[in-house]
């Protein structure tokens, strides 16, 4: 055998032959390179901003002065810390919000998780009827912003308490609705659990799809009778998507803004995100940092606690799922009651809202009912001095357009960024399986999962306030929000392109690289084509998010950012209930219209019909 | 053009070293195969020529041109590397048509229209899919899906082909006559040709060279003839051959070796030696008699596999299991008595220890 001339052993480390072979090396890499960029933007985007929160909970600041004009600004301090936990103030600022939150948690989760559990077991498992239209309008709830149900809760319940209008219940009956009902805790767990349970029936139907039916009936031809076969088999298999709805569920819900404020501010029933909302308004920021840092601290906790519980490690399995064989049983003579009480569900969560909200946007003087009251007016009024402060109706209004606008624009900006975030992210992490950068990628992706919305914001605020280097202060502009959209989204999106990558078998790029094609060209001609369809669904969630999300900007947004969330909840601050509920309305209608064009056209260009190899 | 050299290459995977310091030369026009079980490192050592992967040590060569040197620090990416790689899932783009899948990278190359049409005409027709341009790759049969990957490849005119089990999902009539076709497809093209499989009868069929790995290390090389009649070692000899070969272990005594129940003639340069070493023979060079003849060794017949023109057949010296293979259709009965007689010169000697063959160390 001939002996190769070209020799071999490996030069040492800081010669110049192994430096160049690592800057080749990295450049016949690109899932190097683009890991490393990811991994550099998401830590100045995730990690620096809770560090500099974290810096700015232990620092004295300017606006501190007022309480203790003494201190010296840009130290160390445990003022905010004393302050938070240690002073008399603390039950209010604190303990309070705490003990709410809590309480607004656990019951919700419960709740929605009970609701979402039955529905998702009637839907795959029963013989209930009209299931197509069920499937869609189940899931309708995950298109509209997480208030909408506390705004309907409104027109119903509104008494006399904050002054102005009245809902409908007192202008039907003339009975003023309790303060219970009306405000605080009540309405606040009930409104919001008919809107999380659809997060927890899409986990849990999903996981229910995939359980094969012949793994029970195996149970059944071993003896087994129904209910143990529910209990050994099928349970234990529905435990991870079980203990994502909990964990998704009760994250969302310490994060969430809307309905709290809604529905808890003029009764003074705060939360950690309401709290934390008045603390920065009252420009204590330092109280809303420590705030946001009790609350991350609380879902990391929790989302312990609950994988300790399920015994489930990775119980956060997104939403996916493709059925196969699944044997229904029959409901039997319970079939139309059963079939009637859902459509009964349906109409109290998904239609009555709407309606409520389409005869509120059409009252002309806000707490009457009647027919003769019934105006277009906030729809299409050109405004009048005399009628909500001279606002004029929707498509007349520059605010409202603007806002639209903003939207539009952020939704399908965050939408855009996290669908090629998502898909690189994807790309770097699978490529680059098995190393280091792979790991701390996919772990930092996902961090922001376990910031409640809310707490972000604030994170976002600490940040971006200020200039960084060559980047401007961003607070206040449209960039930011979709920054945080984006961030918030990442988890999702990231999971939804390492999905869609790693069923695009390595070998189709390797076919294309070792025919000389670059990596542009397969990016563009091989991966996304091929990793389309996942992309458009995770790039739609994105979308749909953007456009009903309130917590997540509420302490980001200002008069030159406004979005149509922000606006709503303005309006609703401001008692315009016929202006909120138009907007709201056209805010869904516009999510639904979207979605089902989007939809529409990935199917009509066959992005669902490869077979991916 | 078309040379490929390895010097020194070395990779693992953590702390599993799949490749062993491997050299090997492959000459321009030439056909190799790298024969070995799962595991062995030949689809890691046909991904480090391809540069989809990259060695710990060593330096690559191909076309002259170094493409790998740890030393010198040179890293050529596939893409820059102008091979031809065909892969077992075939790789065909599923979005693409058949055309498509064919033009892409020639596209790249900044290759007239005109003289793209005319390579993907002359790719189709030689792999007998005329007409076949416009489908996509899920519409067409696994054998019809290997042709267009083949057919990628010859569109491209690469100097230097390199094959990753590209047989080994075709049910087996059709491997037969793929084999065929890719024995021609070398042919009519001249170009350096490396194979990967695990398929002994591929690697037999197929080349003018083999080179048998196990473990990272190659434990033979040689041409098809080489490898099968004279192996290297016990592990070369039991892995090639099927039936498998026949190995006795026994005593060197009285010029034979004592093996219980039998005992084989040894050349007198085999049987100076004393001590112990193992015998291999493979089945087809045990001649196979029905009646009793002088001087061979009385068996009884076991389980009988008739294949339609020869016949497995395992019989028993007493507690020696020993299989022969036979033209013809055989129907024996169980317990018939047989004799049977070893070619002397088809028999390889094996050293106890080393499992080496010991005519290396002979001559």
């Amino acid at each position: 055998m001939i002996k190769a001339p070209i020799g071999s052993g490996k030069p040492a480390f800081w010669s110049v032959q192994n430096i160049s072979y690592q800057a080749y090396r990295l450049k016949t890499r690109p899932e190097l390179i683009i890991g490393v960029l990811a991994l550099c933007f998401l830590s100045f985007v995730v990690l620096v901003p809770l560090l500099q929160i974290i810096q700015d909970a232990f620092t004295f600041q300017s606006y501190d002065l007022s309480y203790e004009p003494d201190g010296v600004v840009g130290s160390f301090t445990l003022f905010h810390i004393d302050r938070v936990f240690n002073q008399p103030i603390s039950t209010a600022l604190f303990y309070k919000p705490l003990l709410n939150s809590l309480k607004m948690g656990f019951a919700v989760t419960a709740i929605a998780l009970v609701v979402g559990f039955s529905l998702a077991w009637l839907m795959v498992r029963t013989n209930v009827h009209f299931k197509g239209v069920f499937g869609a309008m189940l899931v309708f709830p995950y298109m509209m912003p997480s208030w909408v149900m506390a705004i309907a809760w409104l027109s119903l319940f509104k008494n006399d308490r904050i002054g102005g209008s009245e809902g409908l219940l007192t202008y039907l009956t003339g009975i003023q609705a309790p303060d219970w009902v009306a405000y605080g805790i009540f309405p606040i767990v009930i409104t919001l659990a008919l809107h999380y349970y659809a997060y927890a029936y899409l986990l849990i139907s999903g996981a229910l799809a995939t359980v094969d039916s012949e793994l029970e009936e195996a149970g059944a031809t071993s003896g087994m009778g129904k209910w143990k076969r529910i209990r050994v088999i099928t349970m234990p298999l529905l435990m991870p998507a079980i203990g994502s709805a909990i964990v998704l569920t009760f994250i969302r819900i310490l994060g969430t803004f809307g309905t709290p404020a809604l529905l808890g501010l003029p009764v003074r029933f705060f939360t950690f995100s309401t709290q934390i909302y008045a603390s920065i308004n009252a420009r204590n920021q330092g109280d809303a940092f420590v705030l946001a840092l009790v609350l991350i601290v609380l879902a990391i906790s929790f989302i312990w606690i609950n994988s300790r519980i399920i015994g489930v490690r990775k119980s956060y399995v997104t939403m996916t799922g493709k059925g196969f064989r699944k044997s229904e049983s029959d409901l039997g003579k319970m079939r139309w009651p059963i079939t009637i009480l859902v459509i009964l569900f349906l109409c109290m969560t998904v239609a009555l809202p709407l309606i409520l909200l389409l005869w509120e946007s059409l009252t002309l003087i806000p707490g009457n009912y009647s027919i003769s009251n019934l105006t277009t007016y906030f729809w299409n009024g050109k405004g009048n001095i005399n009628l909500a402060y001279g606002e004029p109706g929707i498509i007349h209004n520059k605010g409202i357009l603007e806002a639209l606008f903003n939207s539009i624009k952020l939704g399908f900006a965050a939408a855009l960024f996290n669908g090629v975030l998502g898909l690189l992210v994807g790309y770097a992490v699978v490529r680059g399986r098995g190393a280091r950068l792979s790991k701390w990628l996919e772990a930092i992706a996902f961090a922001p999962y376990i910031f409640p919305s809310i707490a972000l914001g604030a994170i976002y605020i600490g940040m971006f306030s200020t200039n960084i280097g060559p980047i401007p202060a961003l607070y206040g502009t449209f960039t930011i929000l979709v920054l945080i959209t984006v961030i918030k989204n990442l988890p999702f999106t990231s999971r939804t392109g390492i999905a869609a990558i790693l069923q695009i078998h390595q070998s189709l790029e390797e076919a294309a690289r070792v025919q000389g094609i670059g990596w542009f060209r397969r990016m563009f001609r091989i991966i996304i084509p091929l990793s389309m369809s996942g992309l458009v669904a995770g790039m739609l969630l994105t979308f749909i998010t953007a456009m009903r999300e309130l917590s997540l900007i509420i302490l980001l947004i200002s008069p030159g950012n406004m979005v149509l969330t922000g606006l709503i909840f303005s309006y609703q601050e401001m008692d315009m209930s016929q202006h909120s509920s138009a907007v709201t309305l056209m805010l869904v209608l516009l999510i639904i219209v979207i979605s089902v064009i989007v939809r529409l056209i990935t199917r009509s260009a066959g992005v669902g019909r490869l077979n991916v190899t | 053009m078309g040379q490929i050299l390895l010097d020194g290459i070395v990779k693992s995977y953590g702390k599993v070293v799949v490749v062993k310091n491997l050299d090997l030369t492959v000459q321009p026009g030439e056909f190799l195969t790298i024969l070995g079980p799962s595991g062995c490192g030949k689809t890691t050592t046909l991904r480090m020529i391809a540069g989809l992967e990259e060695p710990d040590q060593g330096a690559i060569k191909l076309n002259d041109k170094v493409v790998f040197s740890r030393n010198n620090g040179v890293v050529v990416p596939p893409e820059a590397r102008h091979l031809g790689l065909i892969f077992q899932s075939y790789a065909l783009w599923p979005h693409m048509t058949v055309a498509k899948n064919i033009t892409l990278a020639l596209k790249e190359q900044k290759i007239s229209k005109t003289e793209i049409a005319q390579r993907l005409e002359n790719a189709l027709d030689m792999v007998q899919l005329t007409g076949y341009a416009e489908r996509y790759p899920s519409e067409l049969s696994g054998g019809q899906q290997q042709r267009v990957a083949v057919a990628r490849l010859i569109a491209l005119r690469p100097s230097i082909l390199l094959m990753d089990e590209p047989l080994s999902n075709l049910d087996a009539k059709l491997r037969t006559e793929m084999r065929a076709s890719l024995k021609r497809l070398h042919r009519d093209l001249g170009a350096t040709t490396v194979y990967v499989t695990h398929d002994q009868i591929e690697a037999l069929t197929l080349s003018d060279r083999i080179i048998i790995m196990n473990e990272g290390q190659i434990m033979q090389e040689g041409s098809p003839y080489d490898i099968y009649h004279h192996p290297a070692n016990i592990f070369v000899a039991e892995f090639i051959g099927d039936p498998g070969i026949n190995l006795f272990k026994g005593t060197i005594s009285n010029g034979m070796l004592d093996c219980g129940a039998i005992s084989i003639p040894l050349p007198t340069t085999i049987a100076n030696r004393g001590g112990n070493l193992i015998a291999g023979i493979r089945p087809e060079k045990i001649k196979v008699s029905e009646t009793a003849k002088n001087g061979w060794q009385e068996v009884t017949t076991g389980i009988l596999q008739p294949t339609g023109a020869n016949t497995i057949l395992e019989v028993k010296a007493e507690d020696i299991p020993i299989t022969l293979l036979q033209t013809g259709f055989i129907t024996l009965s169980e317990n018939t008595p047989l004799w049977i007689d070893f070619e002397t010169d088809a028999l390889s000697f094996f050293d106890t220890q080393t499992q080496e063959n010991l005519r290396n160390e002979v001559s």
